[in-house]
């Protein structure tokens, strides 16, 4: 980068120039005020030496003793610094002078000397000092000379002396005249002038250095991190956060870049999946067809087998779990064929014991090699439930084999149990109307939080301002956030139609205290919960107050290597897998998507060489 | 090839599904002769006469629906069954629509093929019989009413208000299965789909077959009289005999799959 082209030495330039700008227009003043000050000085000075002089040769003037006066102004003149001290007669004749050579010539009236009286045709007689004084060169290589001119009046003694040379109607007899050189005063003005300069340069040297420090501290570092943060997400790597700790304009904006590369990261990792997801539905389609063909071999040739075998209960029965199963890898095979087109479950009155027989049939084999003893306490009143039977076999079939790898080689146990429950409408009923105190419709069918139409509030977090969509199941809190919120901040909720504030500053919620919000649900009561940013407290008086709603539940335990417990929570997460190449990571997630259409919960438990239990809940007869 | 008519010709390009069709047929008691591509079937029905057509649609060069479109040109009035490893709602909505009498998906069971081909080889009598307009049979099949609208030989659809619409059978479909026995019904609130088995019909010999839906949409009610007494389907197949009324997915389009019964008159 070319030097001009850095933002540090641009702004040092435009300093510096107003640095000299301002300096020199001080500078300027400073000296010249100093320089009218010395000179006035010296006028004064000068104008005492002058008065001095006069009065020292008033007696000599009277006496008209010429030699005496000559010889005064010979000593005065002597000093250094006084060029000429000369007297000058009322014709402009210069009668006394310390440089001998000038005595007798006849000044114009308008030399230098006379010109500030003579400049009017009647002449002035009384002067002030400034207007007696004059700065000049004598020759123009000559320092500045200060002149001034002292009027000699004619006084009561003169035209009494004896001598009579002068008569009573004369104003001014003469004029004694002193210059004095300035080099001194220039010598100073120099030097002032000189130091004015330095310490502007110095001035301009120091800023610099500050400015150049700032500019790397404040700017250049920040920008550069953020330079090489925009190469780093240019060539993919959106993991890549600068977390910059800076409350500045830059460490927004620093912020404000991680906050758009995590975003960036997860509509990316959405769009993988949902790639991932095309293919797997384009590949389903190919494997459909490909493994229907030779199914259609086995089916049509079982069942024509059976047909044949009717004397043969032995072989019958054989023959019937290769019918049974066969039409059963069809119904996976169309589950394939639906999963690429999204379909919703086939639903119907299913008896949990007998989708668990099934799944244990297809496993037993391998329970088997695996030396695993499976304990299956399932109760014999358990009511059925409305569900797809393929779906809830899949599940159990997936975490069968999950369980059985868990256990691996050294053999184990699997315990299935099942019973009916009564739990808590927390984290299960869905809110399906809400509204702000005027009446104004929360719900939000654009915005669905697994699948179900979310509930859209206005928040607000300092200066930045979004909409949240809360989950509209009671008590499960996957919501959605369209801003960024820091831990353990209180968000403030509007309603996104009104803006009315629907937080209560006095009500605070049990858990941490901060305010609680209310939701109106129509002719239900109201939904209350906490402001505090990842705060679970909510609460529904009304459909707690119901009571408890029917589910049966079903646990698989497993007594293998368990789970460690940072990997728990993300298990249920698309393609997390620990299984490396051998797991698409899928089945989890699957499994967690069809309990989730069945309006049910599967939650997971797991200690280290302990085991893992799985529970579900699948509901029974709600609604 | 001499002039006799087969039962079945069957036209796959695999082999081992040409055997196992082949198995059900003869189990059925039917002759059949096979193609292992469409154009070697055309050549068999210049020479030969057949009851009833199987072809698959997935084969290279010619595919099922170009072959049925063929015969559909040639005015060959044989039935044709369909069927695919690939069973989408959107072929057998299609196979429906070109024409074919039924669409049955792999895997297949013998049964379910049976049932099929019974009802098959009764189409090719009712087929033969509107063909040389023999008059006694044929008035015995009530035509469905102009303003209907039918998928294939299978289900009617009538838009009855704004946003309802009431599905039945045809009572082609109802005169193919014969005497029927019983029906099995979906439930208030189901979801039903265009393509889909909407419901199941058995007859006195226990063969079940499937009637496909002519939409898709959530059933809003169901028909139980069916239930108690089965026989109002083939009495009134059009009024009295409806399945179900229900609200439509997504009518406008799923409507261009459909024929117009104003059609068929």
């Amino acid at each position: 980068m070319k030097l001009f082209n850095k933002i540090g030495m641009r702004l040092i330039l435009a300093v510096s120039l107003t640095v000299i700008i301002i300096v020199g227009i001080f500078a300027y003043f400073n000296v010249q005020a100093h320089s009218t000050n010395l000179i006035a000085e010296v006028e004064r000075h000068v104008n005492q030496l002058s008065e001095t002089v006069k009065n020292t040769m008033q007696y000599d003037m009277l006496q008209n003793n010429r030699e005496h006066i000559s010889r005064i102004i010979n000593i005065v003149g002597k000093e250094e610094c006084i060029k000429n001290v000369r007297i000058l007669n009322k014709q402009g004749e210069i009668i006394f002078s310390t440089d001998s050579t000038q005595i007798g010539q006849m000044l114009n009236k308008k030399a230098e000397s006379c010109y500030a009286c003579h400049a009017e045709n009647e002449p002035l007689q009384k002067l002030a000092i400034k207007e007696r004084t004059r700065i000049f060169r004598p020759t123009p290589v000559d320092s500045r000379v200060l002149g001034v001119i002292n009027p000699i009046y004619n006084e009561k003694s003169c035209w009494d002396a004896d001598c009579h040379a002068h008569t009573q109607d004369q104003t001014v007899l003469g004029v004694l005249d002193i210059t004095i050189c300035l080099r001194e005063i220039d010598a100073q003005t120099e030097e002032s002038k000189m130091s004015v300069a330095l310490f502007a340069l110095f001035a301009i040297l120091i800023i610099a250095i500050i400015l150049r420090i700032f500019v790397k501290i404040l700017i250049q570092r920040p920008v550069r991190e953020l330079l090489k943060a925009t190469n780093y997400v240019a060539v993919g790597n959106l993991s890549h956060r600068i977390s910059s700790t800076r409350k500045d304009e830059i460490g927004q904006l620093a912020n404000s870049f991680d906050n758009m590369t995590s975003k960036l990261a997860e509509a990316r990792m959405q769009l993988f999946q949902s790639d991932k997801m095309a293919s797997i539905g384009r590949l389903a389609a190919g494997v459909a067809h490909e493994i229907n063909n030779p199914l259609t071999g086995v089916l049509t040739y079982s069942s024509f087998l059976l047909k044949r075998v009717k004397d043969n209960p032995e072989m019958k029965a054989d023959l019937e779990v290769i019918v049974r199963e066969t039409k059963r890898s069809r119904e996976i095979v169309k589950g394939l064929l639906d999963f690429s087109r999204q379909s919703t479950p086939k639903s119907g009155k299913v008896k949990i014991e007998e989708i668990i027989d099934n799944a244990v049939a297809v496993i037993s084999n391998q329970l088997k090699i695996n030396h695993v003893e499976l304990i299956k306490n399932l109760s014999d009143s358990v009511p059925s439930i409305t569900a797809d039977p393929n779906q809830i076999q899949q599940v159990f079939l997936n975490l069968l084999i999950n369980a059985i790898d868990a256990i691996g080689k050294k053999g184990g146990t699997i315990v299935l149990s099942s019973k009916e429950v009564s739990l808590s409408p927390y984290g299960v009923v869905q809110i399906r109307e809400a509204q702000c105190p005027k009446g104004h419709s929360f719900i939000d069918d654009e915005h669905k939080i697994n699948g179900l139409p979310s509930i859209k509030l206005k928040a607000k977090s300092g200066m930045n301002e979004g909409f949240i969509h809360l989950d509209p199941i009671y008590g499960k809190h996957q919501h959605h956030y369209g801003i960024q919120f820091s831990d353990g901040e209180i968000i403030h909720l509007h309603c996104p139609i009104c803006g009315v504030s629907i937080v209560d500053e006095k009500k605070l919620g049990p858990n941490c205290g901060a305010p609680t919000y209310s939701l109106i649900i129509p002719g239900k009561g109201k939904l209350e919960g906490c402001t505090k940013f990842n705060c679970v407290w909510q609460k529904w008086d009304f459909v707690d107050s119901e009571g408890k709603l029917k589910f049966l539940e079903v646990r698989i335990k497993d007594s293998g290597c368990g789970i460690e417990e940072s990997y728990l929570s993300k298990i249920f997460d698309p393609f997390y897998t620990t299984k490396g190449q051998k797991g698409t990571g899928l089945g989890l997630s699957v499994i967690w998507g069809i309990i989730n259409n069945h309006n049910g919960k599967i939650t997971v438990d797991s200690t280290i060489n302990e085991g893992t239990t799985f529970t579900i809940h699948l509901p029974v007869g709600n609604d | 090839m001499t002039n006799r008519t087969y039962d079945i010709l069957i036209v796959d390009d695999e082999e081992v599904i040409v055997n196992a069709i082949n198995v059900i047929a003869r189990f059925g008691e039917y002759t059949t002769l096979s193609a292992s591509n469409p154009t070697e079937a055309l050549r068999l029905l210049e020479e030969t006469t057949f009851n009833l057509i199987i072809t698959d649609i997935m084969m290279p060069n010619l595919d099922g629906f170009q072959f049925l479109e063929i015969i559909n040109k040639k005015k060959i009035n044989t039935p044709v069954i369909m069927t695919t490893g690939y069973s989408t709602l959107e072929n057998a909505v299609q196979a429906l629509h070109n024409g074919a009498m039924a669409f049955v998906p792999k895997p297949f069971t013998l049964e379910e093929l049976i049932s099929v081909f019974r009802r098959g080889m009764e189409y090719s009598k009712i087929f033969a019989q509107q063909k040389l307009g023999t008059s006694s049979e044929l008035l015995s099949i009530i035509p469905c009413p102009p303003r209907y609208s039918r998928l294939g030989f299978d289900s009617w659809m009538n838009e009855e208000f704004e946003g309802t619409a009431t599905i039945g059978v045809t009572d082609i479909f109802l005169n193919s299965v014969g005497n029927l026995e019983s029906v099995s019904l979906l439930n208030v609130d189901d979801n039903i789909y265009q393509g889909n088995t909407a419901l199941r019909v058995t007859d006195s010999n226990e063969h079940i077959h499937q009637v496909l839906a002519p939409i898709s949409g959530k059933i809003l009610s169901v028909n139980y009289k069916l239930i108690e007494n089965v026989n109002l389907l083939a009495k009134d197949p059009y009024f009295e005999g409806w399945i179900y009324k229900v609200i439509p997915f997504s009518l406008e389009s799923e409507v261009k799959k459909l024929t117009s019964c104003s059609s068929d008159i």
